[in-house]
């Protein structure tokens, strides 16, 4: 119970924050939600399954590149987008699945490359390093036109509600029990009847989907593909976001990237090397609470938290 | 009888060691069947590949007369092979109940099916306790809860009692003979006070091959074992 009035609450507070917010505040939030449910979905892989990829950012790219490239109106771009994060994951994780720790780091890491550069060898469809503007007819939705503020707040608002509740669900359901069992020890519980190889492709189709999602609401909400999105820097950054906010909580992804987002944000207005303080804030936050924000607030006594 | 699980030439080299050469063992129904044999024997081994947890090079194994030798072990588990680990192997992070639960996934009233397995091992009233924080002896009942959960119909047990106290292992006689005839026992075990308590038949392994098979009495009066296990200067293994 008081699980669901907690989430609920969040989502509550983020929907009363668009009134009090100023209106640079509030693009900002947005962006920190659709970042948020990437992050979701890489904490559904790393956080719940043990998965830890460095490839995500094919699978935003994926959807990122899905929707823009699709032609459609914004609602189904968006399903097109999360289908397509869904299938590179599983195309991925069907051979990236043959292995496992390092291995695995480096086989996703490699297929992210892989897709990045081939986003810029094609860059006749794909608008290579420059990317591309989505036309403004097909970032309307439902007669809103989700560059102006409300609207866009809203779109974002309503993804994260669904993705957040659908997280709950899924990890609270006996699926996500078996998910933690692989991650804590898949031999135990290969010897108890799961194969473990099926059971993380679906964790990671799920991942990618989220993913998907994710990519192709930052192309309808704020209008641009580009290649950047399938750098490194995005199988990085959602990563840095689940361990700041808790792997493997649900609510962990969300306050992780809304920390992140301020914190470089702050730096960069601080210094040019604000990587340079993101990083020693990272270095601090993996020694002295290693768990997170989520994950210290569980070891404190709230262990409720799913 | 017809076996209830049965191999035939089973076999497994690593590198150039015949860990397991040529070996046939069955099952009865309902019966607890000892594997002992000196360390090095290749029990361990047998036990992974009836179990599936290695890939057998040559040979068969056989369930209620069906032939199991390609499938992974998952899925021998869910036919009714279930296997209990020599090393403690449990979830340490997860509670009691939610170790206990994994096994019993995909059937109905997860609870009373969990609170039964618990209870036929004696460990009622740890639900909510973290499997980490169990005692060792705790955590083996644990362990064994498990197996019992998955409703199996051959139960391999890789030396249970190791490392239990005596009162334990008193214990763990007696669970063991509630156990049969509703299941069959694969016992691998060191202690031969066990074995010869237990044991319906004894397979004594040796260098990879089976040196003997039999009921305890004929086991003992066997020169050939007395010769190279039970008379060696490694009697209790």
């Amino acid at each position: 119970m008081r699980v669901w009035i907690v989430h609920l609450g969040l989502l509550a507070v983020l929907a009363a924050a668009f009134f009090v917010l100023p209106s640079y505040h509030a693009t900002n939030f947005a962006r920190i939600m659709v970042l948020a449910v990437f992050a979701m979905g890489y904490n559904i892989a790393f956080g719940y399954t043990g998965l830890l990829s460095l490839g995500h950012a094919l699978f935003f790219a994926a959807g990122m590149y899905g929707a823009g490239l699709s032609g459609l109106p914004a609602l189904p771009a968006l399903v097109a987008g999360t289908l397509a994060g869904g299938l590179v994951a599983v195309a991925v994780g069907l051979l990236a699945l043959r292995t496992a720790g390092v291995s695995y780091m480096i086989v996703t890491l490699m297929f992210a490359q892989a897709g990045y550069l081939a986003l810029l060898y094609f860059g006749a469809v794909t608008g290579g390093d420059e990317g591309f503007v989505v036309a403004s007819e097909a970032r309307i939705i439902l007669g809103f036109d989700l560059s102006t503020d409300a609207p866009r707040y809203t779109a974002a608002l309503t993804l994260l509600g669904i993705c957040l509740l659908a997280c709950l669900v899924l990890v609270q359901s006996r699926f996500g029990r078996v998910l933690v069992a692989m991650r804590e020890n898949a031999e135990r519980s290969r010897m108890l009847g799961y194969n473990p190889y099926t059971v993380r492709l679906t964790a990671m189709a799920i991942s990618g989907l989220y993913a998907g999602l994710a990519g192709a609401a930052y192309a309808v909400l704020f209008g641009y593909v580009g290649a950047s999105f399938a750098t490194i820097q995005y199988s990085i950054l959602p990563m840095l976001y689940v361990l700041l906010g808790g792997a493997g909580t649900v609510l962990g992804p969300f306050f992780g990237a809304l920390v992140m987002f301020y914190l470089t944000e702050a730096a960069s207005s601080l210094t040019t090397a604000h990587l340079l303080v993101v990083g020693v804030a990272l270095v601090g936050l993996v020694l002295f609470a290693p768990k997170g924000i989520l994950g210290w607030l569980r070891a404190k006594g709230a262990t409720w938290l799913p | 009888m017809a076996a209830l699980m049965q191999a035939v030439g089973l076999t497994r080299h690593f590198g150039g060691l015949a860990a397991v050469d040529g070996v046939d063992i069955s099952v009865l129904p309902g019966e607890v069947h000892a594997l002992i044999g000196p360390n090095g024997a290749g029990k361990t081994t047998l036990v992974s590949l009836l179990s599936g947890r290695i890939a057998a090079q040559s040979g068969q194994v056989l369930l209620g007369g069906q032939d199991i030798t390609p499938l992974p072990a998952h899925a021998r588990v869910r036919l009714g092979v279930a296997y209990t680990f020599q090393i403690t192997s449990i979830y340490q992070g997860l509670s009691v109940f939610d170790n206990v639960a994994l096994a019993v996934q995909g059937r109905a009233n997860i609870a009373a099916e969990v609170a039964r397995a618990l209870r036929r091992v004696g460990l009622v009233g740890f639900d909510t306790q973290l499997a980490g924080t169990l005692s060792y002896g705790h955590q083996r009942l644990l362990e064994l809860a498990m197996g019992l959960a998955l409703k199996p119909r051959v139960l391999i047990l890789d030396e249970p009692t190791q490392g239990l106290a005596a009162g334990e292992i008193d214990g763990f006689k007696t669970l063991v003979q509630s156990l049969v005839p509703d299941i069959a026992v694969l016992l691998i075990e060191h202690n031969m006070e066990v074995v010869m308590d237990l044991a319906d038949r004894i397979t004594v392994l040796n260098f990879g091959k089976v040196l003997a098979v039999g009921t305890p009495a004929e086991i003992r009066a066997n020169p050939a074992v007395q010769d190279a296990y039970l008379g060696g200067d490694d009697a209790e293994g």
